[in-house]
């Protein structure tokens, strides 16, 4: 009698400890990591050079996607340093995988120089500056957040407010994963060289 | 033997030539100020600079001058919800007892209104104010755009 009490005792546990698994491994985790479910953003983007650049065309290599404007002093130069340094560290790799800027400031970025800008990181890094309406459906594809927030005191009278990350695609198109802003250069190297 | 003597001297005053200079003002020391190459003058640069509070009453940074550019600011990158914005910052408080650092991701100077975009080597003197010690003139060294900070040799890092 007694042991039947502590079988079923045990078999309580591991039931507990079967359901919590389950909630655990099942229940929404309220990060970032959210939204990795499986889903295919796209874009239709002109590059610097005016020609018109399409999500499909990039199929069979990881994209690394950051949304980002040329004025922006500390995010953006951060995350492109980021961004370079892997391709340098990429090595033979480096032709598996193409970093993409989608300006989120297109106007200004045009005027003030795109692939300057781009190229003033790495030559590797493809510039895309669209119409508003083409970046605003391509951040809306990607989930991304982006606003023009007025300021007197900046130039131009306004700045902008961005989703800070760095966006990875994989080569069917299909989205894996966002690198949170700041995640040194030698773990996007990593988790890339797992992929291939 | 000439040039040994030289060679002594230029190390003595190598270290203040280069990177790294420390000014102190009141009971704060400012250290560590850099800045990146700009990519064109149309763009702004940054300013990144440590600053300790050795005393024992709050201060805080309250503006920023330089000749290099027009319009500088102090802003502070902040990231809520997943959306980064750069607010301006009126003021950057240095509390006393602590190491407040303008750096990456974090508090800033903008430089807007270069005269010149920034290239790398190159130094400019910024002028920082502060609410009670005063003003301190310290000298900024523009690193390459990969550069995460100065490498400075000083024990004070």
């Amino acid at each position: 009698m007694r042991l039947r009490n502590l079988q079923i005792a045990l078999w309580t546990l591991a039931l507990a400890a079967s359901v919590a698994f389950v909630a655990l491994r099942w229940w929404p985790a309220g990060t970032p990591n959210d939204i990795e479910a499986a889903f295919v953003p796209t874009f239709q983007l002109a590059d610097a050079q005016g020609t018109m650049r399409t999500s499909d065309e990039f199929r069979g290599k990881f994209l690394l996607v950051f949304f980002g404007f040329t004025s922006c002093p500390d995010i953006c130069p951060t995350t492109l340093s980021e961004v370079a340094q892997v391709m340098d560290d990429l090595g033979v790799d480096a032709d598996r995988v193409q970093p993409i800027f989608i300006s989120i400031d297109p106007e200004r970025d045009r005027r003030l120089g795109l692939q300057a800008y781009t190229e003033a990181f790495h030559p590797a890094i493809l510039g895309l500056a669209g119409t508003d309406a083409q970046t605003r459906a391509a951040a809306d594809s990607f989930k991304v957040f982006f606003g023009r927030e007025d300021d007197a005191a900046a130039s131009d009278g306004y700045t902008m407010s961005h989703s800070p990350g760095l966006f990875l695609i994989g080569p069917d198109g299909a989205w894996l994963r966002q690198f949170a802003y700041g995640t040194p250069a030698a773990d996007i190297l990593s988790d890339l060289q797992s992929r291939f | 033997m000439k040039s040994v003597t030289l060679s002594a001297l230029l190390m003595l005053i190598a270290p203040a030539a280069f990177a790294c200079e420390t000014v102190r003002v009141g009971d704060l020391t400012v250290q560590h100020a850099w800045s990146k190459v700009t990519i064109g003058a149309g763009r702004p640069g940054v300013l990144y600079v440590e600053i300790t509070n050795n005393g024992s009453d709050d201060d805080a940074l309250i503006g920023v001058t330089t000749p290099v550019a027009s319009m500088p600011m102090l802003h502070e990158t902040v990231v809520t919800d997943g959306i980064a914005s750069m607010p301006h910052a009126m003021s950057i408080p240095v509390p006393a007892g602590q190491t407040v650092e303008l750096a990456p991701g974090g508090y800033h100077g903008m430089l807007m209104g270069l005269t010149a975009a920034l290239k790398d080597g190159d130094k400019f003197p910024v002028t920082l104010t502060f609410e009670k010690a005063g003003e301190a003139t310290v000298t900024v060294d523009v690193l390459p755009l990969r550069a995460e900070g100065p490498d400075c040799a000083d024990a004070e890092q």
